[in-house]
């Protein structure tokens, strides 16, 4: 009873000493539950023997706790009395909040950097006064923690919503109560609980750069040259940081919640089935998300299948699609008829081999079948319409009845009490199968103990019959049977055994009499594996009573077996009855995935991603899955790495896998090389087990240089803690930047572990939602939410950061420049109050506006440094009067040009105005103009430097205009001219696309667009797209073969034709 | 300006909204980032005709501004050299300490061009860092304007007090007050010069007292510049304003006065003139400075030059980009 919990919610206070690898590695022991047993009788306190030294750390985080079931009381004292299901992923609390929330501000260096600048500007040491330093400093963090409080009160709702989710609990008694979530006790919550910490660790920002300019040494006290140098040093650092930006912080985190915001707004991204949008649960990732694109070469982790089964596991969509394939032989005898059924789309496709045709009418429009999980229309077969054209019917019924008694389900009856059944089975095929066969009229309705019944459609009375078969064996499926099948007595006393599983598998098994569909089914089924159909082959066999008996023997002593040969035995067994088949036909299951799931890997894959799948399932659905959406192609290479035999971990055979894994990725390599030429994709499909060892140091990089250098791979059988595993292998392996995708609670570790963690909501649990970067409803939108938005998200901020440094630069330059003229003594040209609000007031709003609404264009900006002004100014009068300008003049004509031209910079830089953006651009010129007449009107106390600076003087200067006009052009001409060279001449392929789109071409000249939109796509091998286009070449092959045959033979005739270019495609 | 309405982009955003709600369907709009967006592509033709736009505006205000400086006339001086007698050329320090020594000097000014009035003076001085920190901060503005009334004059250190009193004015600025003079004869008579309103009005208005009168001023045993009259209040000190608004580059011209009368060509003005200022100490020099104003002020060399250049190399890349264009069509 013993179980792994890694942590608990008291384990939230060690949150910061838990590392990834105590997170997924489970190194905690085992607790000998005995012990524990036998402790409880006496109170917790053991008298009898020793006390083993584990035993004091049960319980705690980390370690293994006992739970007892159904029995509540005993968690009601000390020992095993654990702490509550509380969730917690909050940060903060009320008292902490001020002091963990600083602690965190100022950990970021920049942050940290102004901090001490402040602590210093209370000195006489500081150029400017404390307040233009203090003041920003104050703002910044203030906004940044505002922000950080927001988002821990949106987390402490969610945790809330966990918490008080009402589930029942078992009171002991027998009886369920409604308790809430956080109200019980001893449940695991682990997977829970660890979700907090993804939003620990993903918190941290990378360091900033920054610039430092050494002073040296002139100094105001020549006679203590080190003292004065190192103060003057300090005053330069102070002065110079105004070349780090510092609301850059915090106007990449009001951006990054606005553009989370924007993409939670996104009504493309909303999913109306379940009613949810896309959450971006921390703002703080959102350009990696085109970082993703950028990098061309990371890896998507998608866990579709995950997101499949479940789908068809609650059968709440109407997803699951199914094919079938019947083989009858008609009363002639003499030919096959073929049908094909599938999708309706599909279904128009009908063949007819042999002479005889017969009428079927076949009709799609049909009425809306609105069985969930069943998508199958045609009317052969439908409305038990299968009866009137079918010659052998027996085999048809059989058919149907494998379907509906081979298999491990359990019918559970609707809450409406009506006759419609939901089912419970194993797997979610079981389940397809059940509805399937209750549409043609076989409805399993009932099981007991040892018997099946069955609402069954006869042929000959066209009536409902209530049929009862006795259940006499079940043999199991394995995943080295293969195969599943039940042998049962009807109500007449025949016994059948009734069989399905892998075709290959059952037609080894076949009877000879039995073969008569082999091969047309066999075509069929290799039809339907290339469309990405999991296939099962179905067959029959009758049993003699006597047979049976002498059978029944072997298997329940075989059975009743204890000990290691029990499976062996069992395994023979079967063996002996599992012959002499009578093939019926085969069954495709379509694994539907999600809508758009294929189109979407497509996009991606298009897009340069790479796209690995790590699944839980067995390896046959896997890679069904792979075909499903395109992730393998027939024409793929296909490397199955696996081990050859089951082994028992022992040292020796550790070492003979380990060479046994090393000897196979030796060969892919062989082959991979000779391939690589031929240029046919390689696939690699990795069980869990194999996985195991190669995952282990010595084969790790052989095995991770194979399979980056697959186009697709292909994880089957693999743990949670595997996934997790492969993640961080990958990550630490290519550098690159990585996203996970995941909906259940076995890819938390996954999510975690990648850059990004995307979890799909809405279908099993919150826990993958909850460890999650961002949440989304469906797995088609990933395409949206990483093409789309992290793309605009990625530019907007590499523009934003580059307009930043490029701003702050060029205030900072002007600082320096004018330090020059007075030989570096640390007077400042600005007014403290223009300091103070350049980077909070003046220059932050078109930034934002930069980092929210930006859409798309590419340029870099070359920075302009200019001291123009500076030369400008001179001693000459510089008003009509004879005034001559001063100090404070030349500052405000100074910082007048620097918001020009910086607002105009960003006039260029931006490729999308929308009001918004004119509106803070001219609004923030516009600003400077209000504060300096303002500011010059308060009392000169107040004011200094600037009073009736604008009214008395500047303004009504000419010179004063007129420079700052020179100085936005000089100073912005080099730029735009680049920019206009880099576009006429070197356009890139945004460029083109936005000139395009500008002068409508797109819809005018075809071939340029496709052209470019050709030069978007990367090669890629795994897809919908790249897949037909091997099936294009492969055809494409097969007409040239065909033609190069034909003209052979007709050569003599064409030879003169073939002059014409015309002749060849 | 090349306007690409995103009209297409927002259909989702027509069909949802009411119409009546503009704001609402603003806010849908902005929610949705498909806001009517303008989108300037940078097409040749935009490009080529705001590069027109451009050299036309710099060509004509390249015009006008030299235009303008072409009708000031100035004339430059310097005197600190000259006015040194021979004696004393190998150890100018002690001429210009040794209060004995008189400091009167002639220098003769030849106008070359016709110069109407107001004729700006202004005394330059070189290599005179007024813009250095501490003596930037070496005032008190509080006691400019309160005089006595204000006490804290830290920040005026080390001309901060005498014998237990705030001197009146403090600080470095006020202690170094220029204090050569100037007076200006053309033939015999005596040039008629203003020595009024130099200053900024705001700062005789608002910045210094009209009841503070500098009692205390330069009686310490260092003196630094010239003294005032201490029966005149600090805001009719027009000088020591002018000295006041510290200058922003080691290089500067502050206002001394104006000559109220034309200057003909070739008139020779005397200027009979103090030379009291020391700027031996540090090698800074001094000039004397007359010049008319035109609307742009004085003559500015480098805003002419800037605008000159500008406009050229205007012209020369759209030069370069018009014969490219041609070149190399389409794309």
């Amino acid at each position: 009873m013993a179980s792994g919990s890694s942590s608990s919610a008291a384990g939230r206070r060690n949150k910061a000493k838990i590392r990834w690898s105590k997170l997924y590695s489970f190194s905690c022991f085992r607790a000998d539950v005995n012990n524990i047993n036998g402790n409880t009788g006496t109170g917790g306190d053991n008298t009898s023997g020793p006390v083993p030294e584990h035993q004091h750390l049960l319980g705690r985080p980390g370690f293994s706790r006992v739970v007892f079931c159904n029995e509540p009381h005993l968690h009601k004292v000390k020992p095993f009395k654990y702490p509550k299901n509380y969730v917690c992923t909050t940060k903060y609390n009320v008292v902490t909040f001020l002091p963990k929330a600083l602690f965190e501000q100022f950990r970021r260096v920049a942050n940290l950097y102004f901090l001490l600048a402040a602590m210093l500007s209370v000195t006489s040491l500081a150029p400017f006064s404390p307040v233009s330093l203090i003041a920003p400093l104050v703002f910044v963090v203030g906004v940044s923690m505002i922000k950080e409080a927001v988002e821990d009160w949106h987390r402490f709702l969610q945790d809330l919503n966990v918490n008080s989710r009402t589930v029942q609990a078992h009171n002991g008694k027998g009886i369920y109560v409604n308790k809430a979530w956080k109200d019980l006790c001893a449940v695991l919550v682990s997977l829970i609980t660890a979700t907090g910490f993804a939003l620990f660790l993903k918190y941290e920002m990378n360091d900033w750069w920054y610039l430092k300019l050494g002073d040296d040494d002139p100094s105001y006290k020549p006679s203590k040259p080190y003292i004065s140098g190192f103060l003057q040093f300090i005053r330069a650092l102070i002065l110079y940081g105004y070349l780090i930006p510092i609301s850059l912080y915090v106007s990449i985190e009001v951006v990054k919640v606005l553009q989370a915001m924007l993409i939670n707004k996104d009504i493309e991204l909303y999913d109306e089935v379940t009613c949810r949008s896309v959450q971006a649960r921390t703002s703080n990732l959102n350009e990696e998300l085109g970082q993703e694109m950028l990098n061309r070469w990371s890896f998507v982790w998608g866990d579709i299948n995950e997101v499949d089964l479940e789908v068809s596991k609650r059968m709440n969509v109407n997803l699951e699609a199914y094919q079938f394939s019947l083989h009858q032989r008609s009363d002639s005898g003499e030919s096959l008829e073929r049908f094909e059924f599938s999708l309706a789309d599909m279904g128009t496709e009908m063949e007819v081999l042999g002479g005889q045709k017969e009428n079927l009418r076949i009709s799609h429009v049909g009425k809306e079948y609105m069985t969930k999980g069943f998508n199958f229309r045609d009317d052969r077969l439908m409305y038990k319409e299968w009866i009137t054209c079918r010659s052998n019917i027996f085999d048809v019924t059989m058919f149907f009845r494998v379907m509906a008694l081979c298999h491990t389900g359990i019918p559970v009856e609707d809450d409406a009490g009506t006759d419609k059944f939901k089912y419970e089975a194993e797997s979610p095929e079981e389940v397809a199968f059940l509805i399937a066969s209750k549409e043609f009229g076989f409805q399993f309705y009932r099981r007991t103990q040892s018997t099946m019944f069955l609402k069954e459609f006869d042929y000959t009375t066209g009536k409902d019959v209530n049929r009862e078969y006795k259940l006499l064996n079940l043999l199991e499926f394995s995943s080295s049977r293969k195969r599943m099948s039940v042998i049962v007595r009807n109500e007449d006393g025949q016994i059948f055994l009734l069989c399905k599983g892998a075709d290959s598998i059952v037609f080894d098994r076949l009877a000879d009499n039995g073969r008569s569909y082999q091969e047309a089914t066999a075509s069929h089924l290799s039809n339907y594996a290339e469309d990405g159909f999991r296939t099962l082959a179905f067959a029959y066999r009758r049993l003699e009573v006597e047979e049976y008996e002498h059978w029944n023997k072997i298997f329940t002593q075989a059975k009743t077996t204890i000990g290691l040969e029990r499976e062996a035995l069992l395994e023979t067994a079967s063996e002996m009855i599992e012959k002499d088949l009578i093939l019926l036909g085969a069954v495709a299951v379509e694994d539907k995935l999600q809508k758009g799931v294929p189109e979407c890997i497509d996009k991606l894959a298009q897009a340069g991603i790479k796209i690995w799948l790590l699944t839980g399932d067995k390896k046959e659905t896997a890679i069904n899955i792979g075909f499903a959406c395109s992730l393998l192609r027939q024409d793929m290479n296909q490397f199955h790495l696996s081990l050859a035999n089951e082994s028992t971990a022992n040292i020796d055979r550790l070492k003979a896998m380990t060479e046994d894994i090393l000897h196979q990725l030796e060969s892919f390599n062989k082959v991979m090389r000779e391939e690589r030429n031929k240029g046919s994709p390689l696939a690699l499909v990795v069980d869990g087990k194999a996985l195991e060892i190669a995952l282990k140091n010595d084969v790790k990089d052989q095995f991770l240089q194979l399979a980056v250098n697959c186009a697709s791979v292909i994880c089957c059988r693999v743990s949670p803690k595997q996934k997790a595993l492969i993640t961080r292998s990958i990550k630490e392996y290519t550098g690159k930047t990585i996203l996970a995708i995941g909906d259940g609670a076995n890819d938390v570790g996954m999510i975690q572990e990648a850059d990004i963690g995307v979890g799909i909501s809405g279908m099993e649990g919150m826990q993958a939602v909850m460890a999650s970067d961002f949440s989304l409803p469906q797995f088609r939108f990933l395409g949206r939410l990483l093409i789309i938005h992290g793309h605009w998200c990625y530019k907007r901020i590499t523009k934003m950061i580059l307009y930043f440094v490029y701003k702050n630069v060029a205030f900072g330059l002007t600082l320096f420049y004018y330090e020059l003229y007075t030989s570096f003594s640390g007077e400042v040209l600005y007014d403290d109050w223009y300091m103070t609000l350049f980077n909070v007031l003046l220059t932050s709003l078109p930034v934002i506006s930069l980092g929210v609404l930006e859409q798309d264009v590419s340029s870099e900006v070359c920075l302009q440094l200019y001291s123009l002004p500076t030369y400008i100014y001179s001693p000459a009068a510089f008003k009509e009067d004879g005034h001559v300008a001063d100090l404070t003049h030349l500052g405000a004509i100074t910082y007048t040009c620097i918001i020009w031209t910086v607002n105009c910079q960003i006039a260029l830089i931006i490729s999308h105005f929308t009001w918004i953006q004119h509106l803070f651009m001219w609004g923030s010129i516009l600003l400077w103009y209000i504060f300096l007449f303002m500011y010059g009107a308060l009392p000169p106390s107040y004011s200094q430097r600037g009073f009736r600076i604008l009214v008395e003087s500047l303004g009504l200067v000419p010179m004063y205009w007129l420079v700052t006009l020179l100085v936005v052009v000089v100073s912005l001409l080099p730029y735009f001219t680049h920019i206009a060279v880099q576009r006429l001449f070197y356009p890139m392929d945004d460029h083109v696309i936005q000139e395009m789109k500008y002068s409508g071409k797109d819809v005018v000249d075809d071939q340029m667009w496709q052209r470019e939109q050709s030069n978007s796509k990367k090669m890629t091998q795994v897809g919908i797209s790249a897949r037909i286009d091997a099936r294009i070449r492969y055809l494409k092959d097969n007409l040239h073969q065909k033609k190069a045959s034909l003209y052979r033979s007709v050569s003599p005739i064409f030879r003169s034709l073939t002059s014409s270019p015309m002749f060849y495609f | 300006m090349d306007v690409d309405e995103g009209s297409s982009l927002d259909t989702i955003g027509d069909q949802s909204v009411p119409q009546h709600s503009r704001r609402c369907k603003a806010f849908h709009q902005f929610t949705q980032q498909s806001l009517p967006a303008c989108k300037p592509v940078l097409t040749p033709k935009w490009v080529s005709s705001w590069r027109t736009t451009i050299c036309e505006g710099l060509f004509l205000k390249m015009f006008f501004t030299v235009f303008g400086y072409l009708q000031v006339v100035e004339i430059v001086d310097r005197y600190d050299a000259e006015c040194i007698p021979e004696a004393y050329k190998s150890n100018k320090m002690a001429y210009i300490k040794d209060n004995s020594i008189p400091k009167n000097c002639s220098q003769f000014l030849k106008v070359y061009k016709r110069m109407k009035a107001p004729i700006y003076i202004y005394y330059q001085l070189d290599n005179y860092y007024q813009n250095h920190r501490r003596y930037v901060k070496s005032k008190s503005e509080q006691q400019l304007l309160h005089g006595l009334g204000s006490n804290d004059t830290s920040s005026c250190k080390p001309q901060e007090s005498n014998n237990g009193l705030p001197i009146v004015p403090c600080g470095l600025i006020a202690w170094s007050l220029f204090n050569d003079t100037f007076t200006f004869i053309r033939g015999k008579s005596e040039l008629k010069v203003s020595r009024k309103n130099i200053a900024w009005k705001s700062d005789r208005d608002h910045k210094f007292g009209k009841h503070v009168y500098p009692f205390n001023f330069q009686n310490g045993t260092l003196i630094g510049g010239g003294k005032l009259e201490p029966s005149i209040p600090l805001s009719d000190q027009e000088d020591l304003i002018v000295w006041m608004r510290t200058a922003a580059l080691p290089s500067f011209r502050k206002l001394y006065g104006r000559i109220e009368e034309d200057l003909d060509t070739d008139d020779v003005v005397v200027v009979k003139l103090m030379n009291n200022y020391n700027t031996y100490s540090f090698g800074g020099k001094k000039k004397l400075v007359l010049s008319t104003s035109s609307w742009l002020g004085g003559k500015n060399d480098f805003l002419g030059a800037a605008y000159v250049f500008a406009g050229s190399s205007c012209i020369f890349v759209s030069l370069v980009f018009l014969l490219l264009h041609t070149k190399i069509p389409g794309n």
